[in-house]
């Protein structure tokens, strides 16, 4: 058991972080946090990419040395790490930080409105206020 | 030749614009709203180009800067995608121009950002449907996304705590999406739509794969507001603004049940996702639950628009029963619907749009005393037609696509999914009359004392035409494309579905 744990590490290690952060964005009450959590669920499964590209046995990135030369070399597969994750990935950060950025100016909004982020009071005086019109 | 850029012109055109009414916007308010009709009229006249090209000469491969599949993104268009565009982009246009006095009213110092962002979220729809990569979906699904958290936390005063959960919630549906094609990746090392179901066949007993199938289904499930995982909708499209309730109300849901038949029957085949694994039984047994929950829900609302809300998870429902039929009758019936249901959710809340716009109340008891029929009695027309085509009465198209669904639910021999069609077309039809009772025939409490005697007239105060032109265009299509539903379906639906069923 432990040494299946060991063999797939990269996996186990994606499949906590990402419950960590599912458990923050389900179970907390408060919106920064939820907001927390959904960054490191986020960046779990962008470390999951990651990782799927590795190789093992001294694989390197993927530039050719010596590629200008007279000789042109055959590239081993072996030798070099795949690109195409890290790449992706690029793009799932700018989507990551993007989608932040849209819940903070959101938290903000809410901040002024009600004057706390935490959910339960926000609630508590959405209460309130159906209760008691202003007008 | 400008029209075999057509794909690639239907994102890019509304992209560039968006940014150049951002920067317009700054100095110059005005040609925000031309810009982004523009932008919009262009992608649609393009996604009729493309339809008239499908329909002609078969699908369309675009390779984007010239790089072959499956190193290059690849755009693809056959005739499921293409109907799709042309719904979308049509929506889009129709919204747009509805949204202008609204807008105006609503939010009179946003204007520019509004334009910005709305051109945005219709060309990520857009985008979405054309692509044929499946990473290249989640980045425009994102767009999408992110613009429509933006536009509903633009809405009314709960609007951006609605936003919020949306945000959260969508954030864990596209994360879904990604992970299940991060597993496919893995297991392929493709990410081409055509080349994974080329790859995937030899791998079906993986277990990555089954989870990658997984991810899919409940991400997709969360985007489109599928039953268990529609908790987000009724909130953030109930606060919304009228124009961008009207517009994600029609298309969101619907290119996510398209994205959900893209995944169940061009990345995996039909013969994974129906006879491999149970996924049709539980989407079917998923979408009676919620077409009764969603109707029965529908009932209890006093706000029109939240009313509005439960009946789209319905919808939703009708769509998802279609597509887990796995037959010919079935799936004509749910690509005829997500037609059918777009043009009528979007009628639907743009009329809701409309008594906001006038009375700034959509309480349901609230419109006998407001004396809506007299007040805005077009806008109320279109109210009554929609509504009769929602609960599915003749010639209207609603009655059509549900024809077709009950056919396929025969078809299948499942005969509860065809009793509940009907029961749930008995619910909405309770739904709907209970409003129109209240618009036409219940009578009006007394007039208060201190105004007894004077019993004033009620003067025709209707909506401005920019928003009942467009609700007309809708309510003709409603009436129009049930009578030509069938030439629909012979000449684009019939080769929209699978060829195996």
């Amino acid at each position: 058991m432990i040494e299946y744990i060991i063999a797939k590490y990269n996996y186990w290690a994606y499949i906590v972080l990402m419950m960590i952060g599912f458990y923050a964005m389900i179970g907390k009450g408060n919106l920064i946090k939820k907001l927390l959590g959904m960054n490191v669920f986020q960046w779990a499964i962008i470390l999951f990419y990651v990782s799927t590209s590795v190789k093992k046995g001294g694989a390197t990135i993927p530039i050719i040395q010596n590629g200008h030369g007279p000789v042109t070399h055959a590239v081993d597969v072996a030798q070099y790490l795949n690109p195409l994750p890290h790449v992706l990935m690029l793009t799932a950060i700018v989507v990551g930080v993007s989608t932040t950025g849209v819940a903070l100016s959101l938290a903000i909004m809410i901040y002024r409105k009600y004057k706390t982020l935490e959910e339960d009071e926000i609630l508590q005086i959405e209460e309130y206020e159906a209760l008691e019109p202003e007008e | 030749m400008i029209a075999e850029h057509f794909p690639a012109l239907i994102i890019v055109f509304p992209l560039i614009t968006a940014f150049f009414i951002n920067i317009v916007g700054w100095w110059w308010i005005r040609p925000c709203f031309y810009m982004s009709i523009l932008a919009l009229t262009v992608s649609f006249i393009s996604s009729i180009g493309i339809l008239n090209t499908v329909v002609t000469q078969g699908v369309i491969h675009y390779k984007l800067g010239g790089w072959d599949p499956p190193w290059g993104i690849e755009y693809v268009v056959d005739h499921l995608n293409a109907f799709i565009l042309v719904i979308v982009s049509f929506i889009g246009l129709l919204v747009g121009i509805y949204s202008k006095r609204d807008i105006e009213k609503e939010m009179p110092q946003k204007i520019p950002q509004f334009y910005t962002i709305y051109t945005l979220l219709v060309m990520g729809l857009l985008g979405m449907t054309v692509t044929g990569d499946a990473f290249n979906l989640y980045v425009l699904l994102e767009i999408a996304s992110l613009a429509s958290y933006a536009l509903i936390a633009m809405g009314e005063d709960r609007a951006p705590l609605a936003s919020f959960n949306y945000l959260i919630m969508g954030t864990i549906g596209a994360c879904f999406y990604l992970l299940g094609v991060g597993y496919l990746y893995i297991v392929t090392g493709s990410l081409n739509m055509a080349d994974l179901s080329e790859l995937l066949p030899k791998l079906y007993h993986s277990k990555a794969v089954l989870v990658a199938f997984a991810f899919f289904l409940i991400g997709i499930g969360i985007k489109m507001a599928f039953f268990p995982l529609h908790v987000w909708l009724p909130d953030a499209y109930t606060y919304a603004p009228s124009s961008v309730s009207a517009f994600v109300a029609g298309t969101m849901t619907k290119v996510g049940a398209y994205v959900l038949m893209r995944v169940m029957f061009t990345i995996f085949r039909p013969y994974f996702s129906i006879e491999l694994i149970p996924a049709t039984t539980v989407l079917g047994w998923t979408a009676v639950a919620a077409m009764m929950y969603g109707c029965v829900l529908a009932i209890a609302q006093r706000d029109l628009k939240r009313m509005l809300c439960y009946i789209l998870i319905a919808e939703v429902g009708y769509i998802v029963l279609g597509i887990s039929m796995a037959n010919r009758m079935g799936l004509t019936g749910a690509i005829l619907h997500i037609m059918n249901d777009a043009l009528m959710m979007a009628c639907l809340f743009s009329v809701a749009g409309a008594i906001m716009y006038k009375i700034g109340n959509r309480d349901i008891t609230n419109f006998r005393q407001q004396q809506l029929n007299k007040k805005m009695p077009f806008t109320m027309a279109a109210f009554t037609i929609t509504a009769l085509s929602v609960i599915g009465i003749p010639p209207t198209c609603g009655f059509f696509s549900k024809w077709y669904l009950i056919i396929g639910a025969i078809d299948a021999q499942q005969w509860v999914f065809a009793v509940a069609l009907i029961l749930s077309s008995l619910l909405s039809a309770v739904v709907f009359f209970k409003v129109i009772e209240q618009i036409y025939f219940k009578p009006r409490e007394p007039v208060r004392p201190h105004n007894e005697g004077t019993h004033e007239e009620v003067v025709m105060d209707e909506a401005p035409m920019s928003m009942l032109i467009p609700i007309y265009i809708m309510v003709g299509g409603i009436l129009i494309l049930g009578i030509l539903s069938g030439q629909i379906i012979s000449t684009v639906i019939q080769f929209a579905v699978p060829a195996s069923f």
